[in-house]
């Protein structure tokens, strides 16, 4: 590969990015700025103010200000990363999501790979044995899964594991009158378990019928088939001819499911009251924080842009066919 | 490569011998017949009884739900909130189809129209589901409106992106050319000459839909956006559950997710096998 075709690649996302960084930030502005919610009111939280007292508010939030112009200082101050203060938190939005983040990312990203390593597998063994009961338990459970509200599926792991057997505790990223800083790492992991737990059991649903379909398809095909008749039998043939070429695939599929995943933490976090992005963006949402929900959904539009982008890496990187061949975007 | 298939209509099926196609038509007919049933039965379902004297009573054959810690019966409750469920879907599904449908037809006009539509869906895509309805539906005000138009105003675009890859083949076709140079208009083209060719994709699409704007709709609920808590719907009943979860009460949880989820698995059987049979590769089989 080389330098310059790289340079393109990137100069080409760049620009994508930043387009759809402003599109994304301008749509989501109009459509707050179109609800009814009253910034004055949501700061205020119904305290008693006069009457000069408001108009100052009134003035600092620029409610008669017209709309372009709104959207202009809002795209000024996101160039300068000043996302504004949230007003259920009364600090910088771009702490708080930081803060948030991070909780957000590990438990995405433990569940990501888990749910990506073991859906594979399933699918592989599945595919390998199409028409036998394993096949027939995964088909079942991933059609049951998919089909169930994953923030369901969290609610029975939390009744199974935390309440009847007592392993894990309820809920929170640490135990209560603990600081966050404070907290050892095991009180900490453990509260981790059954929030990646639940997203691992929802996310390998997709991946696994993905790999199933495919593997059934490759096995079925006619070079299989003279591997056969060479005497290749049994896990090395599906090693050999099967992996190779449903890995790349799926890998990009699980690239692509940054979405799913971001929607599944939400749900999730909610859940288990695990201190993540999702359930603050849950929080700004319904007590009508709009500068921290702004923030959240432009951090979740850079959080799907990057998966995406990864999935097209991974095609570029990995696929020595694509490698050799110019791309064409 | 046409091989005869092996027909093997004489076998026994249940009662009488069947094809495939009659046993396609009879798992829709019957998945059908159960929504239907769910969604009449929940709409008459109006004051559910309330007696403290029952509260928080463990699945039995007089309440096989439950009860709550009203003493309300949970079959009751879960059965008319499941038809509030489908009910709000079948408005998204109706509004997401409507917005797809011209969305796809406007996509046949022209290169730009079509960069436009391709743009929109790359938009709608790029912020997760969840975040999106919740946006939409904190425009509208929240409540009911709200949340039938959180889900109908995002669930198209699958459908928009099926349409518009079928409308980009569809238009490469010499009719299309010659009624072009016929004078004919855009509009009098996308309706007469491609929108009787996708009807097909239009019908499971939808079908398809269904089923996810129903968990979204459950799911917004349960967070707190979508209908109001004396509302009896899913979401409402699940989120009340959370409470009771560290009492140990787990039908409150248990039956309502297990109904919705079945109504889900429904409507996907129902979809699934609609396609097989309109879709012309799989319905003589």
């Amino acid at each position: 590969m080389n330098k310059n075709q790289l340079l393109k690649f990137f100069g080409y996302k760049l620009v994508r990015f930043i387009i759809l960084i402003l599109v994304v930030a301008i749509f989501s502005f109009i459509l707050i700025d179109l609800s009814p919610i009253d910034p004055v009111n949501a700061y205020l939280r119904q305290a008693a103010v006069s009457e000069a007292q408001r108009q100052i508010l009134e003035n600092y939030f620029g409610t008669n200000v017209p709309l372009t112009t709104k959207i202009f200082h809002w795209l000024m101050d996101l160039i300068h990363l000043d996302l504004g203060t949230s007003l259920i938190y009364r600090a910088p939005v771009i702490d708080i999501i930081i803060d948030k983040a991070s909780a957000s990312i590990v438990l995405m990203a433990i569940s990501w790979i888990l749910s990506g390593v073991i859906g594979f597998a399933m699918g592989v063994v599945a595919g390998k044995n199409k028409g036998s009961w394993i096949d027939k338990a995964v088909k079942v459970y991933c059609y049951a899964i998919q089909s169930a509200p994953s923030f369901w599926v969290g609610m029975l792991i939390l009744m199974v594991f935390a309440v009847y057997l007592g392993w894990f505790p309820i809920g929170f990223g640490v135990p209560i009158g603990v600081k966050s800083t404070d907290a050892t790492f095991m009180e900490w992991a453990s509260r981790l378990v059954l929030p990646a737990l639940t997203l691992s059991l929802v996310g390998l649903a997709p991946i696994a019928m993905y790999t199933r379909n495919e593997l059934i398809q490759v096995l079925s095909s006619d070079y299989v088939l003279f591997a056969k008749s060479r005497g290749e039998k049994g896990w090395d043939l599906v090693k050999n001819h099967g992996i190779r070429n449903i890995l790349l695939p799926a890998v990009t599929l699980q690239f692509l499911s940054f979405s799913e995943l971001f929607g599944g933490a939400v749900l999730v976090e909610q859940v288990f009251s695990y201190p993540g992005v999702g359930q603050t963006a849950v929080a700004a949402g319904l007590n009508s924080d709009v500068p921290l929900f702004l923030g959240i959904v432009i951090f979740s539009a850079i959080f799907v842009f990057v998966g995406n982008l990864l999935a097209d890496l991974s095609y570029y990187l990995i696929d020595p066919r694509i490698k050799e061949s110019e791309f064409n975007d | 490569m046409i091989k005869k298939r092996e027909i093997d209509d004489k076998k026994q099926w249940f009662l009488y011998p069947a094809n495939l196609r009659t046993k396609t038509l009879v798992i829709i007919a019957l998945s059908a017949l159960i929504i239907v049933s769910i969604f009449v039965c929940g709409y008459f379902i109006r004051d559910i009884p309330t007696s403290f004297i029952s509260a928080n009573q463990m699945p039995s054959f007089e309440h096989i739900f439950g009860t709550d810690w009203m003493g309300r019966d949970m079959f009751q409750r879960t059965v008319a909130g499941l038809g509030l469920s489908i009910m709000v879907g079948f408005i998204a599904s109706v509004i997401s189809t409507i917005i797809s449908i011209v969305l796809g037809l406007f996509s046949s006009f022209n290169k730009f129209a079509d960069e436009c539509v391709a743009g929109i869906i790359d938009l709608f895509g790029s912020i997760p589901h969840i975040l999106l309805i919740i946006l939409v539906s904190i425009m509208f005000g929240g409540g009911v409106i709200g949340v039938v138009m959180g889900v109908g105003l995002t669930h198209w675009t699958p459908l928009a992106r099926v349409l518009r890859s079928e409308v980009k083949e569809i238009r490469t076709k010499e009719y299309i050319h010659l009624a072009e140079n016929l004078g004919r208009s855009k509009v009098w083209i996308a309706t007469k000459h491609i929108l009787p060719l996708i009807v097909s994709q239009i019908i499971v699409g939808v079908i398809l839909m269904f089923p996810h704007a129903i968990m979204h709709e459950a799911a917004i609920t349960f967070l707190g956006f979508g209908l109001p808590p004396h509302e009896p719907a899913i979401g409402v009943i699940l989120s009340e559950s959370m409470h009771y979860l560290s009492s140990g009460y787990w039908w409150l949880a248990f039956y309502p997710g297990m109904s919705l989820l079945i109504v889900v698995l429904l409507f996907d059987f129902i979809g699934e096998n609609v396609e097989k049979l309109l879709n012309p590769e799989t319905a003589q089989e």
